[in-house]
């Protein structure tokens, strides 16, 4: 075996004739570079639709966006119509739904991961779960209807900020489920194998090693759900959200019981109006929305993040 | 007081079946107090099944059953009284992959503590379990650092430091060295020659010359094929180390601790 006298290359050595692996390297990278490539694309095509979108709405809604308009009630003249009590119910509603949804969503989630044996009606629940994130929000609405709005009436007080809150609850909850079972599942067991070799109860040991770990996913899982329930329309409009309201719910416990209404309610209101000029206001009515959204998941990845430090 | 004469640790023809499948038979074995027992045989024989006996850690493991009796200074582990969170804090585990809880150094060894209602000084307790697991020094700066941010070396005596903390009477250790280097793994066998002591350690090892260095008695597992076709563990030999390695009864035994296995 002779090796050329000035080899520059690692094929320039000889010895490799006669290998059985053709590296074949080239095509491999124009591979790698293609796939790249087609990668890159399909974030730009999102990328494009998002800030045409932006640019319009912004473009349209941001003539009508001033103090007035945040802190107006809605009108007949698109002059004089504000948003505040759709504001107002919006957060009344997320409110509502958080509280109700974190604490059920995740006790779900913790017992059916953690302490459930492993059976076919615990699989059956799994199963259902996961279905139950598919389930269309309307039939969430005619849900809410019958249970909230006339069977629970004497509590909810009908079509109020409470029913359209539990409404939503009920539509997230198999979200925070799903996505809080994820994040248990992803804590390793030797976390836990480590703490019940301390003499930890079971308790204990998800209180402290499992839930603390799993908390910065837990809490992703949750702001997406909410950030869902923001954004829909159907179900509250079928437990009853108002299309005009002139007064915001008071922020008491006679409050939960008060009609209410909810920005997306309260823009595919001002859509639908036949007249031209409600149209740049709808439009601000979108940019306000996008803002509260936008809010919201920076305090999201902000209070996730401090946890995850804690951890570190 | 731990007693000194008798058996810390005995087990009597214990069995360990994974579902329906058998993974160790019938395992007889004394483990003196204040020394050190190695378990040695091929990978797969049963050793760390037969050591999660010892603190009942097996009970986690859904498919894991336990047949037979494992006596601590006399009392049945497996005895309907006795509950096995308390087994666990009598009698502490430290793993193969070294498993810092995800908090800070003080916190790590704080926890078993804490969560076992502990009455005394924290602070002191905490030195004095890093100092006696020969990490003090390095970390006595950093305490409120993670336990993560440590080397796998300082991790694991970290972890021994953690399992010390709860004031244990046996140290279990399922490989505790595998992920160190010789110079961690030194430290840590130093470290279990102070520690035998006060405790009783039983450690499983695949290393023939760690056996040898740090152990005063051996116990040699192998497997054996089944009819079904799997692999079923067995206790070959125990004995002092010595004998274990110079002059074994059995030849399987002799050609294991010589590396003529197989
Ligand atoms: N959680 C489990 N579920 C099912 N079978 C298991 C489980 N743990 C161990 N086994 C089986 O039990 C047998 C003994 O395993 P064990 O881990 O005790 O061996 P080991 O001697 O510790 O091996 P190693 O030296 O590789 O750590 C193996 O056949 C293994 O497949
Ligand atoms: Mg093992």
């Amino acid at each position: 075996m002779t090796l050329s006298s000035n080899p520059r290359d690692l094929s320039d050595l000889q010895g490799d004739a006669n290998s059985q692996f053709k590296p074949n390297l080239r095509s491999r990278y124009r591979l790698d570079r293609a796939f790249e490539l087609l990668t890159w694309l399909a974030t730009l095509i999102s990328l494009i639709v998002l800030v045409t979108l932006l640019f319009d709405v912004i473009g349209d809604g941001a003539g009508s966006l001033n103090w007035d308009f945040l802190t107006s009630p809605p009108s007949r003249r698109a002059a004089r119509a504000g948003l505040w009590p759709a504001l107002v119910g919006t957060v009344w509603l997320l409110g509502i739904t958080a509280v109700v949804a974190f604490p059920i969503g995740v006790g779900s989630g913790i017992f059916l991961e953690e302490f459930a044996p492993d059976n076919w009606f615990t699989r059956l629940i799994e199963i259902n779960v996961g279905n139950l994130a598919a389930v269309p929000s309307i039939v969430y609405g005619l849900l809410g209807l019958t249970v909230f709005v006339d069977i629970l009436r004497p509590i909810t007080g009908g079509t109020s900020v409470l029913a359209g809150g539990l409404t939503l609850a009920l539509l997230i909850l198999p979200i925070i489920i799903v996505s809080t079972r994820e994040a248990l599942r992803a804590v390793p067991s030797s976390l836990r194998q480590g703490g019940f070799a301390l003499g930890a109860t079971r308790w204990q040991v998800i209180r402290d090693l499992v839930f603390a770990q799993s908390l910065p996913g837990i809490l992703t899982g949750t702001i997406l759900a909410l950030s869902r329930a923001i954004g829909e329309t159907a179900p509250i409009l079928v437990v009853g959200a108002a299309g005009y309201i002139a007064f915001t719910p008071p922020l008491s416990l006679e409050g939960l019981q008060s009609d209410f209404t909810a920005l997306p309610i309260q823009i595919y209101v001002w859509i639908s109006r036949a007249k031209k000029d409600f149209e740049p206001i709808a439009a601000g009515g979108i940019v306000v929305l996008l803002v509260v959204l936008l809010l919201m998941n920076t305090s999201a990845i902000l209070l996730r993040n401090k946890f995850q430090n804690k951890k570190l | 007081m731990p007693l000194t004469d008798g058996p810390a640790l005995k087990m009597e023809g214990v069995s360990v079946y994974y579902g329906a499948i058998p993974a160790v038979r019938e395992v007889f074995l004394d483990i003196p107090a204040h020394k050190i027992t190695a378990f040695i045989g091929p990978s797969g024989c049963g050793k760390s099944t037969v050591l999660r006996c010892f603190n009942r850690t097996n009970d986690l493991i859904p498919s894991a059953k336990v047949q037979g009796n494992v006596f601590f200074r006399g009392v049945n582990l497996y005895s309907k009284k006795v509950d096995p969170v308390e087994v666990r804090r009598r009698i502490g585990m430290v793993f193969q992959k070294p498993n810092p809880f995800p908090k800070s150094i003080y916190e790590n060894i704080a926890f078993g503590a804490r969560i076992n209602g502990y009455q005394g000084n924290m602070d002191e307790l905490v030195e004095t379990s890093l100092r006696r697991a020969a990490i003090w020094d390095e970390v006595k700066d950093k305490l409120k650092n993670s336990g993560l941010s440590l080397s796998g070396g300082q991790q694991q005596r970290l972890c021994i430091a953690r399992a010390i903390a709860i004031q244990p009477e046996v140290i279990l250790m399922d490989e505790p060295c595998s992920a160190l280097d010789p110079i961690s793994t030194l430290r840590i066998e130093e470290l279990m020659q102070e520690l035998k002591e006060q405790y009783t350690i039983v450690i499983v090892t695949h290393n023939m010359q760690q056996a040898s260095r740090v152990s005063d008695k051996t116990a040699f597992f192998n497997a054996e094929a089944t009819d079904q076709g799997g692999k079923l563990g067995y206790l070959v030999e125990f004995n002092d180390t010595v004998t274990i390695f110079t002059n074994p009864k059995q030849d399987y035994t002799r050609d294991y601790v010589s590396g003529r296995f197989g």
